[in-house]
């Protein structure tokens, strides 16, 4: 009964862990340039689908891996040139919003044209049985989606705090106006906020594809869920979007047993709930009224 | 509601009566799904482009019209006459209940929790198989056109639909006109600020809320009877975008922008299907996707007002001009 | 500056508007024709005979969205069967003259409403006598009423009893995929012979899971089976071990799983990971070598009641199926570099058994309604056909057999 329980924990984490990698993205995106990107499943997509092409034609996955971030980082450019720059601060958040939504369309198809609809599967980073604690039992490449958020979230973290890029991002989140002001240039910032959300969906992407498989139209509940954690989380920071990601995909692995077809609708009950007693989500304190 | 409303709700309505005669079944097909959508649109209009409350979910609403009425409809017989309104007020009504706690939130939370309850009612909607046969779906639910001799069942079809859908134009300009309206926009602009005036923003919101859910569920409803098979499968988040995106390529806070937001998006999509050949092997279908999402961009991008704020523009420039033409300066 | 550019885009979409003109997109396949299947209609490739008008075929399929794992073999089958047709000269009508035939595809998105709209383009604008498709049952249902009304014959390659029964309010429907009920019929026959008592359920939350649930708790007391689990997962669900835990404790004797790839993948992979000691049954839609492929190792020996085409090879010679099976898996290899699924070959059935009406009928639709009812025998690749104005499916066992996984490759089982 215990290693029950136990195993509903270590399932909410494999879930959450995946959540939090794609929440990483949204909050990185949306702190600068206060668009909410629709788009950030794609990159986790991207990222997945590249890197299993290039292992099918005969790349050690290393090498693939980092071609598949760069390409989606590459995407993840593209997004802000040809669609998001003219439009910050002409166009309503929610227009953004829409914008992102056609840019995750394109992509979209233009995955389905280049490699169809079969799904498509990685390599684990180190293949073997999968290990056990407490009774419960852990795929090893879930372990491996923990370390990856763990590191990705270090690295933002490092990079928003105490690098001067870092500083030059978090000052447009602050206040554009006033980031203006002092000379940063925001449009670039919106292309390197872009960029790296485009990198970390990527990195997510990579180290979910031995478990979940990469297909064309995985992005999308992906970005659904990765958009609720980082609300969750109060769509601040790095830190809350993991935390969000984490609670939703343990919410999930305990709603399953009581009610595997109803774990959706309880877990975003829970979550509703959440919402109403902390409206600026677990950890978002001051940002205030929302931007939309 | 202006003048110019009145001439051009009147020409909609004659372009609507001729349409049957001249329009082939799928062109009639084409502006059914227009007024569908339209009217679902309108109500996203309100709530989202007047007083700037998001909801993510809004598919949901038009989901709960549309079984509560083909349920009605299958398991008690009754008319749709019945049924569509009940429907209405259904949507309407949870809307108001889950709308109290909700619309505390604000921005993106709100989109959250408006997402959340939308996934919510489409997994009820698939798990109660007693009430609602599950994903499987159901048919036999009644159509609604009317009786006309001599007329396809889709020209019978589409006057009942844009009847409902000229009424919800005329009733949502007049509104956006009226003290309602003027509220409305003021919780739009600052929620602080009409909280200061007096404007009682909790329940104005909760208002709007209902009422565009309302607009939803008679949609919904009228969908229900026009296809007379339903299944969860359409009720989910990506039509709560569907909607949003019209609501947007339209002009987010003009009336005639959902319907034309709505339209051009139909159309848009059956344009896409003509004019690609397929000259790559599966190169249809997706094609149109990305070809989809590259003028979705382009038209925000360019029209951040939305279709019907370059309409507007286009007629600020014009009107000047006509009447000069038409009735001389002076003299 | 602004207005320029407004007024350029706008004129963009203005001449995209007014390109739209010409029908609708008509498959050019890359397949390079091949020999005919056996029993499928031949094309007498005769100089002598006079060439009549096109023939058009109407084809629906969910070539994108959610369903497009169905959709896309699917379409890619009609595609390869056009060209082979056309090089050949066409079909021979009833006039004795030859007909080269028209595909005439719209990809509904996976979307109901979708659906109706092309449904109503090929009635109306490219008048087309015959639909094959769509590739699920929901946006078949969709579209019954539609077709029906216009009295334009539709195969559906969709599988659920709904599309066909009863058959008096379904005149005008047929389809080619094996019912549930068939298929499950089977699975639970099998599961009584091994000795299964207890069953554990777990399957998709769609209509295809859906589907198969109702039909498991009509027939499982038949076959004295007791379903001791019943649990639920989505189709792009990544883990599913939570659920499989719930069915650890829950004494069954096996487990069924009623799903598609990729799911049905991460599932049975789940399975392996867990350690769960309950052999693992497999639906017919695991048809398709991406179940393998993702499914790694934990593949092997899974058992699933499906059509013969994947096990083709290993079929007796004397099984009136094996050449039929055998020539499109290879000519399906050869066009499009990967083998055939179940999916694609539902439409091969359902195209083929439109041609085969079009023989007799020309393209009237009425009449091609009528010469489908009075198909018999017709070989095709989810089974033989028997068709009749009380049975629209026409398939009996001889569609279903057991199908195991051994060593990655698919094996009949005896």
């Amino acid at each position: 009964m215990t290693s029950d329980l136990a195993q509903y924990l270590v399932t909410g984490i494999a879930l959450g862990s995946i959540y939090a990698l794609v929440a990483l993205g949204f909050v990185t995106v949306f702190s600068v340039t206060g668009a909410i990107n629709f788009a950030q499943g794609e990159f986790v997509m991207l990222g997945a689908m590249i890197a299993a092409q290039l292992v099918r034609a005969g790349l050690p996955l290393p090498l693939a891996a980092v071609a598949a971030v760069a390409g989606a980082a590459l995407v993840g450019a593209l997004v802000h040139q040809l669609g998001l720059r003219q439009a910050v601060g002409r166009v309503s958040p929610l227009g953004l919003v829409m914008i992102t939504i056609g840019a995750a369309t394109a992509i979209r198809g233009l995955a389905l044209l280049a490699w169809g609809t079969d799904p498509r599967t990685l390599p684990s980073f180190t293949p073997g049985p999968p290990l056990e604690a407490a009774g419960a039992v852990i795929d090893r490449q879930t372990v491996w989606i923990v370390i990856t958020t763990a590191a990705v979230l270090g690295l933002v973290y490092l990079l928003f705090q105490r690098t001067a890029v870092g500083r030059a991002l978090r000052a447009c989140a602050a206040d554009l106006v006033a980031a203006r002001l002092v000379g940063i240039d925001a449009r670039r910032m919106g292309l390197i906020s872009l960029v790296l959300s485009g990198a970390v969906g990527a990195v997510g992407g990579v180290a979910l594809a031995p478990i979940t498989f990469a297909s064309y139209d995985m992005g999308l509940m992906l970005g659904l869920k990765g958009f609720v954690a980082a609300v969750l989380g109060g769509m601040a920071n790095a830190p809350g979007a993991v935390a969000g990601g984490l609670i939703l995909g343990i919410l999930e692995g305990f709603a399953t047993p009581i009610s595997s077809g109803y774990k959706d609708a309880l877990a975003f009950l829970v979550l509703i709930g959440v919402m109403l007693v902390r409206p600026h989500g677990l950890f978002g304190g001051g940002i205030g009224l929302g931007r939309v | 509601m202006t003048r110019r409303d009145l001439i051009l709700l009147g020409a909609v309505a004659a372009a609507i009566l001729v349409a049957p005669v001249f329009a082939s079944g799928y062109v009639l097909g084409i502006l059914v799904t227009t007024g569908l959508y339209g009217i679902a649109t309108i109500g996203l209009v309100l709530l989202v482009g007047l007083a700037k409350q998001v909801s993510l979910g809004h598919a949901a609403f038009y989901g709960l019209g549309a079984y509560v009425s083909g349920l009605l409809g299958t398991r008690l017989g009754l008319h749709p006459l019945v049924t569509i309104p009940l429907a209405a007020a259904a949507a309407g009504a949870v809307a108001y209940l889950v709308g109290r706690p909700v619309l505390r939130l604000r921005g993106h939370y709100l989109a959250m929790a408006t997402l959340g309850l939308g996934v919510v009612f489409q997994v009820i909607l698939n798990e109660w198989v007693d009430v609602s046969r599950g994903p499987s779906g159901f048919s036999g639910i009644a159509s609604i056109a009317v009786p006309i001799p001599g007329m396809t069942r889709d020209g019978r079809t589409l006057y009942v639909i844009w009847a409902v859908a000229l009424a919800i134009l005329a009733l949502s300009l007049w509104l956006v006109r009226s003290r309602a309206g003027r509220a409305l926009r003021a919780i739009g602009d600052s929620e602080i600020a009409s909280e200061l005036l007096g404007i009682g923003t909790a329940t104005w919101k909760l208002r709007v809320f209902a009422l565009s859910a309302a607009y939803a569920g008679i949609a919904g409803a009228l969908y229900a009877h026009y296809v007379t098979f339903l299944s969860p499968q359409p009720f989910g988040f990506v039509f709560s975008l569907e909607l949003l995106v019209m609501a947007v390529v339209g002009g987010i806070a003009s009336v005639w922008g959902g319907m034309i937001g709505a339209f051009t998006i139909v159309v848009l999509t059956e344009v896409l299907r003509r004019s690609l050949p397929s000259s790559l092997p599966g190169a249809s279908g997706e094609l149109e996707l990305v070809l989809f999402g590259a003028a979705l961009i382009a038209m925000v991008v360019v029209w951040p007002t939305g279709l019907a704020g370059i309409a507007a523009s286009i007629g600020a420039r014009v009107t000047p001009r006509l009447r000069r033409a038409i009735r001389p300066a002076h003299g | 500056m602004t207005q320029f550019r407004t007024l350029a885009v706008s004129a963009a979409v203005a001449a995209l508007v007014l390109a739209a003109c010409g029908g609708g997109t008509t498959a050019t396949p890359t397949a390079t024709a091949a020999t005919q299947a056996t029993t499928a209609p031949q094309a007498t490739a005769a100089a002598t005979v006079a060439v009549g008008a096109v023939y058009k075929v109407g084809a629906i399929f969910d070539a994108t969205g959610p369903a497009s794992s169905l959709g896309v073999p699917e379409r890619d089958t009609v595609k390869m069967l056009e060209t082979q047709v056309n090089a050949a000269g066409g079909i021979k009508g009833p006039d004795g003259l030859m007909h080269k035939i028209e595909v005439v595809f719209y990809d509904n998105q996976s979307q109901e409403s979708q659906s109706v709209l092309v449904a109503k383009r090929l009635i109306e604008e490219d008048k087309v006598p015959v639909i094959i498709g769509p590739s699920q049952s929901g946006t078949t249902l969709a579209i019954v009423d539609t077709t029906q009304a216009a009295k334009i014959p539709l195969i559906s390659a969709a599988a659920s009893f709904k599309i066909v029964e009863p058959v008096a309010d379904r005149k005008w429907v047929f389809k080619t995929p094996q019912s549930d009920s068939l298929i499950m019929e089977n699975a639970l026959a099998y599961h009584k012979k091994v000795g299964h008592t207890k069953l554990a359920w777990l399957s998709v939350n769609n209509a295809f899971g859906d589907s198969g649930r109702s039909e498991l708790q009509r027939l499982a007391p038949k076959y004295g089976i007791t379903i001791v689990a019943d649990e639920r997962f989505g189709a792009t669900d990544t883990n599913m071990t939570a659920q499989l835990t719930k069915i650890r404790s829950s004494g069954a004797d096996c487990l069924q799983i009623w799903a598609t790839p990729p799911a049905a993948s991460t599932v049975t992979k789940n399975v392996a990971d867990l350690g769960l000691k309950l052999p693992v049954y497999h639906s017919h839609g695991i048809g398709n070598q991406d179940f393998i492929d993702l499914a790694g190792a934990s593949a092997n020996s899974i058992i699933a009641p499906m059509g013969k085409l994947l096990v083709a090879a290993s079929l007796p010679d004397s099984d009136p199926q094996k050449k039929t099976l055998t020539t499109y898996t290879e000519q399906y290899q050869k066009a499009y570099g990967k083998g055939p699924t179940t999916f694609g070959g539902h439409a091969w059935d359902a195209f083929n058994i439109a041609l085969l009406a079009m023989q007799k009928a020309g393209n009237d639709p009425a009449k091609i309604r009528d010469e489908i009812e009075k198909i018999k025998n017709f070989v095709g690749i989810t089974g033989v056909f028997d068709f009749s104005d009380k049975d629209h499916n026409g398939l009996d066992n001889r569609a279903v057999t057991m199908v195991t996984i051994d060593g990655g490759k698919w094996k009949n089982v005896p």
